[in-house]
């Protein structure tokens, strides 16, 4: 494996809790991996599993989603739907024969500008062991 | 547009000043606002970043400043001071003298080049003298108004005849030397006071070294240092030799709390100060130590104390209790500090730098200010306003707000512009208005159709994205992709005159789409589309790339790559943009009730406030008599009886025909949006019944924390300071004798599950110790405290109560008081308090008569529920949490709702009042209008995909989206739409979408991501 891959992570965030999570990390001045790719959504319930399959296919080393915990969703309920929809998005991943461990869903709120740092590096480091996105080679239409 | 007769005049532009004209303007009112210096702004400006958050003051106060600027019931009047209020409140004459600016702000367009051939250097009064600036200059980088303005004081030709050089220069012929100062009158119905403060000037302090010792700063310059755009490009460095320091010292309560130069008050705020330059001064520099010297640390405001810790455990802030008594120089540039312990113990120690944290005083010239306006001061200098009338001065018509009255902090200054505003309304016409659809009349630009043409500007941000992200390359880069007509670097895409750059290159490129690469949407959104708008393009045909929270602040070692994921960002951005669409926002009716969720002092205020500016009121109390919390206290320190203004109040309330009071009430359930609130409650008679109202203001208090430390319970011997002013009050005192009187603070307060100051306790035990002199003199009164947190004037009585004898002890969370029954069997035994002084190192025993805890102000467990009922955030405390803790401390999120009183955090008698006015006043700003306009990011649906199959709406959490049975498909109701787009992901039959975030320009965005694809991949 290439020593210098650098995984590109396409990262999609809610409005409310996961991007507001993300600039209070910037605004903190933690550092974290520049893979990650930020997608502001206003709910990660506005995520089509579609999106997840999509950007994976388009050639994205991982896919982010990122929510507020649950209980906290600014529009309620989304964060529901998300989480069950992303089980099955995972399932249909390994079912196809992709690897679901590019996906990950994380619960990030507006003031977790830490935890948002964190995680950035873990899945960017996951990703890295991965390596790179095998379908990167092959032909979909 | 404006009526002479509905319009206020307010004085200074700082935080305070801003606050209070946006609001009045929201209102519809029309605002003259008069500041002596060339620009808005105050003392904010100055400031590097905020605390408990480290916002980055700038980044938050810009956008205000740009609203303010370009709003158009806002008249901005510079370099300009009021000078006589004649006439009746309702109908003033305000006398303003506009001073000379001999630059025509018309043709100015702030090129710069006349600073640049400009002779005169002159200190910088903006960097606190570190820099120099010119004779013809701006203010500060991001001054508003940006135009140049000379000063006459320092001019060669307006001083000694010569020189004209700036006139030689100057492109536009701007340069106007013979304009002159002009007097305007000006008539409007009520005055708000908002000059604010001015920094302790330590020269008196030779003992200190300022201005001796180079390396001796004050924190207002050491503020200068740290900050990017400062003189110093936020290196700190030692003026003698230029190194960087590796050790500082902070010197805490220099010019304050000192009664040798008649200071004996709390600055209030320079504590948090001193521990936020600490922290950043280390975030700056990994190896470097910061110690403060301190009396007490008074972290008294919400989520203060927790910043406190985090100094102490996260980036190892030494914390010193005693008193420095010099500081001496010594040949590198390094200074000696000598200071003492209480205990009398004497230590020195040698520093790199010493940064004096110096007090808040009275403006300059207040005085004098006072004399023309006919306002009282108190003693020493501050407007004087009352317990029970903190917004009023002693002329009636005239407010006051920010730090103008006492010190104060960011968002109190905020909170209290607001409840001026709410102050203000009385001497307004109650008419409610229509606000116009925005865009300042400029017709908007049909684009439909057209080629997408993009333009780019990617910011320097001074150098927050600059000084790591190769901005020049991400422009190029930007300039290169399809659709972009026009890219190029600004240094602050927020200031005005970028802003009027962007608007200048969308006609110059004939633009119809703009992307802006800076730092986040979440703050800067508005106005860039707001921008666009004026330029006039549909404000949603406008994107923003995160170059600088989400890039260049998180990582900032790794240029190179911040670098291409900023180009990454604006590729997106620019995808995105391509496929944007112009969007309609709809306009919301707003129904003018409001609703007031509890009837204590806040509730009752906030609901008295609306219900004199001409609106019905729903107040809605669960317990059986109206009061709250207040109807425990009984004094104050300025002798006012707190329980005749309580009764006054209730009696306006219940007598007042706009307010309906629901006693024994519970609110079963609360839903709606802004404007058109609807609710559920059971009253006393059980009966539920509806109302519909526009707003929300929640004022549902706290409660008195349940101790059971100290032998609470178990003898009548042991009360909390609550029941203890009652007994003051009723003289109901235990049996005997009362002579030695132990006082122990922060119970259940500071501590694990309860990290925060519950923030009165202090100056109530004080309060409560000095009426317990009054009635019991010869009584030993005893403190265990662990910081005396008697802020603002509140010092000058703890003061009076350590001469009166009073003894304090002090103790650490590990070494607590202990407190046991003389005769455990006695339900009314004397208690023996044992206090580990650490000063004295030695255990002190009180066999005490009577033992006041000091216990902590728990929030309600019932927040929980109302929390979930409004869709609205609660701390990790269980108080309620606001849109922002600096500069929207009243609001919350989502719009309409509003929070005041014990239920946002402790406070005081008078801070609740303010701050229930202060919601009134935000709520005023709602209800005062007809309709506002709905977001225009909501869901649609293409009718001819839809199949009906009511996935969509069993989706929606607001019931936004339902099937209609006839046609079977379904159908949004815009107004309850909010956006989130849940059904759009559940949607099977690709019948539903999202404007502004639609399905074709998210997989753009994706998709623009993989840019070295392997060969043979086809999307």
């Amino acid at each position: 494996m290439n020593k210098e891959f650098v995984p590109r992570i396409t990262s999609f965030l809610c409005k409310w809790c996961s991007y507001t999570g993300a600039d209070l990390a910037g605004t903190s001045r933690l550092q974290y991996s520049a893979s990650i790719i930020p997608i502001q959504v206003m709910c990660s319930s506005r995520v089509d599993p579609v999106f997840l399959l999509k950007a994976y296919l388009s050639g994205s080393d991982g896919v982010l989603l990122g929510g507020c915990h649950p209980g906290d969703c600014h529009y309620e309920t989304g964060n529901y739907h998300t989480r069950r929809r992303f089980a099955i998005v995972r399932e249909v991943f390994e079912s196809l024969g992709l690897e679901s461990d590019r996906l990950r869903l994380s619960w990030i709120s507006a003031s977790e500008g830490p935890k948002f740092a964190r995680i950035a590096n873990e899945f960017t480091e996951e990703i890295r062991l991965l390596g790179e996105n095998p379908t990167r080679k092959s032909i979909f239409l | 547009m404006k009526k002479s007769r509905n319009s206020v005049l307010v004085l200074g532009a700082g935080i305070a000043g801003i606050q209070a004209s946006l609001d009045l303007a929201e209102m519809g009112v029309g605002v003259h606002l008069v500041e002596g210096t060339p620009t808005i702004g105050g003392r904010m400006p100055q400031l590097d970043k905020t605390f408990p958050t480290n916002d980055c003051s700038m980044c938050i106060l810009s956008p205000k400043m740009s609203e303010c600027v370009r709003h158009p019931l806002i008249t901005l009047h510079i370099k300009s001071s009021l000078e006589k209020i004649e006439g009746a409140p309702g109908d003033f004459r305000c006398t303003v003298i506009e001073r000379a600016k001999y630059v025509d702000p018309v043709k100015c367009v702030s090129c710069g080049l006349c600073e640049e051939k400009c002779p005169v250097k002159i200190d910088d009064v903006f960097d606190e003298g570190l820099r120099k600036t010119k004779a013809i200059s701006r203010y500060f980088l991001q001054s508003i108004p940006s135009e140049y303005t000379i000063n006459a004081g320092h001019c060669l030709y307006l001083t000694k005849g010569v020189c004209r050089l700036c006139e030689k220069v100057c492109p536009t012929g701007a340069i106007n030397y013979g304009d002159m100062d002009r007097e305007i009158e000006l008539n409007v119905n009520a005055v708000i006071l908002a000059t604010g403060i001015d920094p302790y000037d330590p020269i008196g302090f030779g003992h200190f070294g300022y201005r001796r010792y180079s390396n001796v700063v004050t924190s207002l310059e050491f503020e200068r240092m740290l900050s990017a755009s400062g003189p110093l490009s936020g290196h700190v460095a030692r003026a003698s030799d230029g190194r960087a320091p590796e050790n500082i010292a902070f010197i805490q309560c220099v010019g304050s709390r000192d009664i040798s130069i008649d200071r004996n008050y709390c600055s209030s705020a320079c504590c948090m100060f001193a521990i936020k330059q600490s922290i950043i001064a280390r975030e700056h520099n990994r190896d470097l130590s910061a110690t403060i010297f301190y009396m007490d640390i008074r972290a008294f405001g919400k989520d203060f104390d927790r910043y406190y810790e985090k100094a102490q455990e996260q980036y190892g802030v030494e914390f010193v209790r005693s008193k420095v008594a010099e500081v001496r120089e010594l040949r590198n540039g390094n200074l000696e500090l000598k200071y003492t312990f209480e205990n009398g113990d004497i230590q020195h120690r040698e520093f790199d730098m010493v940064v004096l944290s110096i007090g808040l005083q009275p403006r300059a010239g207040s005085r004098e200010l006072s004399g023309k306006l006919d306002i009282g001061l108190n003693r020493f200098g501050f407007c004087r306003s009352d317990t029970f009338r903190p917004l009023n001065t002693t002329r009636d018509g005239v407010f006051v707000c920010g730090a103008m009255n006492g010190p104060k902090d960011n968002p109190e200054s905020v909170v209290s512009a607001s409840g001026a505003v709410a102050g203000a309304m009385e001497y307004l016409d109650a008419a409610r208005y229509e606000p116009s659809a925005g865009g300042g009349g400029v017709p908007e630009k049909h684009v439909t159709g057209e080629r997408p043409r993009i333009g780019v500007f990617v910011c320097h941000c001074g150098i927050n994205i600059a000084g790591v992200v190769d901005v020049k390359d991400v422009a190029a880069y930007a300039a290169g992709l399809p659709n972009v007509e026009h890219a190029e670097n600004v240094v602050y895409a927020c200031s005005t005159d970028c802003l009027e750059t962007i608007k200048s290159r969308v006609a110059e490129h004939d633009l119809n789409r703009v992307v802006v690469a800076a730092c986040t949407p979440r703050t800067h959104e508005p106005l860039f589309r707001q921008t666009i708008s004026e330029a006039g393009l549909n404000p949603y045909l406008f994107e923003m790339a995160n170059i600088r929270d989400q890039c260049s602040w998180a990582h900032m070692d790794e240029p190179e790559q911040a670098t291409s994921k900023s180009k990454d960002l604006v590729e997106m951005a620019v995808a995105k943009a391509r496929g944007l669409t112009p969007l309609e926002r709809l306009p919301i009716e707003i129904d003018p009730e409001a609703l007031v969720i509890g009837g204590g002092l806040s509730g009752m205020s906030a609901a008295l406030s609306i219900a004199d500016a001409g609106h019905d009121v729903y107040l809605v109390e669960r317990a059986e008599d109206l009061g709250g919390n207040m109807r425990d206290i009984f004094f104050n320190f300025d002798g006012s009886d707190p329980q005749e203004f309580l009764s006054g109040l209730i009696d306006r309330v219940l007598g007042h025909n706009r307010i309906k009071v629901w006693r024994k009430a519970s609110i079963e359930d609360i839903t709606g949006y802004v404007g058109n609130f609807r609710t559920k409650l059971t009253g006393e008679s059980g009966e539920l019944e509806e109302l519909s109202h526009g707003a929300v203001v929640v004022a549902t208090g706290g409660q008195e924390h349940e101790t059971e430390e100290y032998q609470y319970g178990r003898s009548s011997r042991v009360v909390t300071q609550k029941e203890f002013e009652r007994m003051l009050h009723d003289g109901s005192f235990p049996a005997g004798r009362l002579r030695e009187v132990v006082m122990i603070q922060c119970v259940g307060s500071r501590e694990e599950g309860r990290m925060y100051c519950s923030r009165i306790c202090c100056s109530k035990a004080v309060k409560n110790a000095l009426q317990l002199r009054k009635r019991k003199p010869r009584a030993n009164i005893y403190f265990a405290v662990r910081d005396v947190r008697t802020y603002g004037f509140a010092e000058e009585h703890y003061s009076e109560l350590r001469d009166s004898g009073a003894l304090f002890f002090r103790y650490t969370p590990d070494s607590k008081p202990t407190a046991e029954l003389i005769d455990p069997e006695d339900p009314h035994s004397r208690v023996r308090v044992t206090v580990l002084d650490p000063v004295l190192e030695k255990e002190v025993v009180i066999d005490a008569d009577l033992l006041v805890l000091a216990t902590a102000i728990d929030a309600l467990p019932e927040n929980l529920k109302l929390a979930r009922m409004l869709k609205v955030p609660l701390n990790s405390d269980g108080m309620f949490l606001e849109a922002h803790v600096k500069l929207r401390p009243v609001d919350f999120a989502t719009e309409g709702i509003f929070v005041c009183g014990l239920a946002h955090g402790p406070k005081d008698m008078s801070e609740s009042l303010v701050q229930a006015r202060a919601a009134a006043g935000r709520a005023l700003t709602f209800l005062r209008k007809k309709s506002i306009l709905a977001e225009g990011t909501i869901a649609e649906v293409r009718r001819e995909r839809c199949s009906g199959c009511g996935y969509c709406q069993a989706v929606c959490a607001y019931s936004a989206i339902e099937v209609d049975p006839e046609e079977q498909v379904a159908v949004v109701n815009d107004a309850l739409c909010k956006g989130c787009g849940a059904c759009v992901a559940s949607c099977r039959c690709g019948a539903l979408d999202l404007r502004g975030f639609s399905n074709i320009q998210l997989y753009s965005v994706f998709n623009s991501l993989v840019r070295e694809t392997a060969e043979g991949v086809v999307n």
